[in-house]
């Protein structure tokens, strides 16, 4: 195929890896919109929900009800989470909540290997991988019908959090949690409900990451890495933005990707994958700290 | 009522200075080196040395990087493990490339090459505050650790990438036996705790502390933030080098990347967050709470189940309680142990009198 054929298929297959980061970096802007908490657990969420579902697909249950369940699921996990982990720790230090969401993931990590076992399982959505036919002969490009899937699952989440949250009366309260708790208690907004109800979609999400996820890689244990490559994508974006999370989604993908293939592969000896978001994304935050779409911070002395 | 303020008089400023002002305090401590260092090692089976000993040191040690980086100047690194793992390269590759090298000056220039490299990592941090900052310490790790891997002269183009750790020769003693290593170790930790200690105490720990507190208003009254934030990098990085070296020579006898992973990270980061953020006696008691926490799960679920469920399982269910524990640590200490001891102490000060 002519270099032109092939960068272009690196661009693709970045822009698809770099859709489903996006994807695991969306639950993690919701929540720290809405507490300022980095939750490090949305990974292991991720997992858990993979397993939840296919576990439930191998005790029988037919396959889309036990995606319902899994839904259920999720919200309580988030719902519990919020009243055992977070509330207790409102207002302690950055630092205490990052870690109280390193133990969570340690504790759904463990959940989840507990209920559903450790060994590694498919998970197949009746989506095929294969190259849609007319794209393939008209451009030689290679898109399955896969990544078309991936990609307007994504679009619908995204747009669906976009219209939630700019027109709606819960999306009102969300983002007047988002930029000052005290001020939006003091208006009569219940905080609690709205924190309960934002982990609880953050768990969705993570549940459609994960089902996505695992119909490439497998539902096991290394999907819980996933949440650290979301972190670059976060970075670029602005922990705060939603449409910045999926710009830079795209971006870190696309970078990764083709820094792998056109430098990686010959000249370093591959595997760059590991780090390179990261130092992408080190680059990036010297030249711009918020991120692309990131609030500034302005901090009073 | 034995153990109090009055009759501890102070008539010197060496006295003032001291890091025990009281007589009992330093009774106990004296106490305590003798029996680690007499007691200990006759006493000790070889199990108790070389699983839960030696690896408390090392991982104090680590932590007290850890603390100095994070608790005194409130960089939150999640690297430190990748700076260990370049302590425990350059340990071995200058043993390796320079005839006669001694195994001290190796440990120090590794300690120093492992600074060197936190520098520059750690130059983001001129720039970028929390979080931000740990994403640089991420990208420090899995970059590290990846070019221990791929590029062949740090392992001596070795095709298996695990080599043997060197003996380690003092002046001509060979320290093989666990007891032996154990004496080096704790010799070794318990001089850069000090150091540590009186570092935090002085100038330099009151720079990092007001980095740590508001950097804009530290900068206003005059702390150079440059020079302070590198300095607490280098600092952090040499003391995590050195434990790495350790770790590799004393503890694992091989030199890997993959012990160096970043689930070491993220214990480094428990170890201090568990044992109490900006204190020295943190570091010790997390190391010593994240080292046998799941030795004790282990065991209780042995006796408890009696072998009775999957290892996998178990395993599972320990890495649950693991999670829940630090959570409930969190909720319950936020300071850590090192506050409960303070706790303790200011009580045992004013017995038998509640107040």
């Amino acid at each position: 195929m002519t270099p032109l054929q092939m960068f272009a298929e690196v661009v693709i297959g970045g822009l698809m890896t770099g859709l489903m980061y996006s994807l695991v970096a969306l639950g993690f802007v919701l929540i720290y919109k809405a507490s300022t908490a980095f939750n490090f657990a949305q990974g292991a969420m991720v997992f858990f929900g993979a397993a939840t579902v296919v576990g439930f697909a191998e005790l029988g249950v037919p396959f889309w009800f036990s995606v319902l369940l899994a839904v259920g699921v999720m919200i309580l996990l988030g719902v519990v989470t919020e009243r055992v982990v977070m509330r207790p720790l409102v207002g302690q230090h950055e630092i205490t909540l990052f870690m109280a969401t390193i133990g969570l993931a340690f504790v759904v990590e463990g959940l989840a290997q507990l209920l559903w076992g450790v060994e590694v399982r498919r998970m197949d959505l009746g989506i095929p991988d294969v190259p849609i036919e007319w794209i393939l002969t008209n451009t030689g490009l290679l898109i399955t019908q896969f990544d078309f899937f991936a990609a307007t699952v994504a679009a619908v989440l995204v747009g669906t959090l976009a219209v939630v949250f700019s027109r709606t009366k819960v999306g009102r309260g969300l983002r007047a949690v988002a930029d000052d708790h005290g001020a939006a208690l003091a208006t009569g907004i219940p905080l609690q409900r709205i924190w309960m109800m934002v982990w609880a979609v953050a768990g969705i999400i993570a549940l459609v990451a994960g089902m996505l996820w695992a119909s490439r890689a497998g539902v096991q244990f290394a999907l819980v890495f996933l949440a650290l490559k979301a972190l670059p994508v976060l970075i670029i974006g602005g922990f705060t933005s939603v449409p910045g999370v999926i710009v830079a989604g795209l971006l870190v993908g696309v970078a990764e990707r083709m820094f792998e293939v056109y430098v990686g592969s010959p000249i370093l000896g591959g595997g760059t994958e590991a780090w390179f978001p990261f130092i992408f994304a080190i680059l990036f935050l010297l030249v711009r700290p918020e991120g692309l779409f990131g609030e500034k911070i302005i901090r009073r002395v | 009522m034995f153990y109090r303020e009055t009759g501890n008089f102070r008539a010197s400023y060496a006295q003032d200075a001291r890091i025990f002002p009281l007589a009992l305090d330093r009774v106990a401590i004296l106490v305590l080196l003798a029996l680690a260092v007499l007691v200990v090692p006759s006493f000790a089976s070889n199990w108790l040395l070389m699983a839960i000993l030696i690896p408390w040191l090392i991982l104090s040690l680590a932590a007290i990087g850890q603390n100095i980086i994070t608790g005194y100047t409130g960089q939150l690194s999640i690297g430190s493990a990748g700076f260990m793992a370049v302590g425990a390269f350059a340990c071995f590759n200058f043993m390796l490339r320079i005839d006669g090298m001694p195994f001290l000056l190796a440990v120090l220039l590794a300690g120093l090459t492992t600074a060197l490299v936190g520098v520059a990592f750690g130059l983001p941090s001129l720039r970028v505050r929390g979080l931000y900052l740990a994403v640089a310490t991420l990208a420090a790790q899995f970059f590290i650790v990846w070019t221990l891997e791929n590029v062949g002269w740090f392992t001596n183009y070795d095709p298996a990438g695990v080599m043997t750790a060197q003996p380690m020769v003092i002046l001509g003693y060979h320290f093989a036996s666990p007891a032996e290593k154990y004496l080096l170790v704790l010799a070794i930790v318990a001089l850069l705790a000090l150091a540590a200690k009186n570092m935090a105490r002085s100038n330099i720990g009151r720079s990092w502390m007001a980095v740590r507190d508001m950097d804009v208003a530290a900068e206003v009254v005059g702390f150079r933030l440059m020079r302070t934030k590198l300095m607490a990098f280098a600092i952090s990085s040499f003391y995590c080098g050195v434990a790495g070296a350790l770790f590799a020579f004393a503890y694992l006898g091989t030199v890997e990347p993959s012990a160096f992973s970043i689930l070491l990270s993220f214990q480094t980061l428990f170890m201090v967050i568990i044992g109490g953020l900006a204190t020295i006696l943190g570091s010790f008691l997390g190391a010593g709470f994240i080292l046998l926490l799941p030795i004790f799960l282990a065991i209780f679920f042995d006796f408890v189940t009696g072998g009775v469920f999957d290892k996998a399982l178990l395993s599972a269910f320990e890495v649950l309680l693991f999670g829940a524990f630090i959570i409930f640590f969190l909720i319950v200490e936020p300071h850590g142990l090192a506050r409960l001891w303070q706790v303790a102490k200011e009580r045992l000060r004013l017995w038998p009198f509640p107040h």
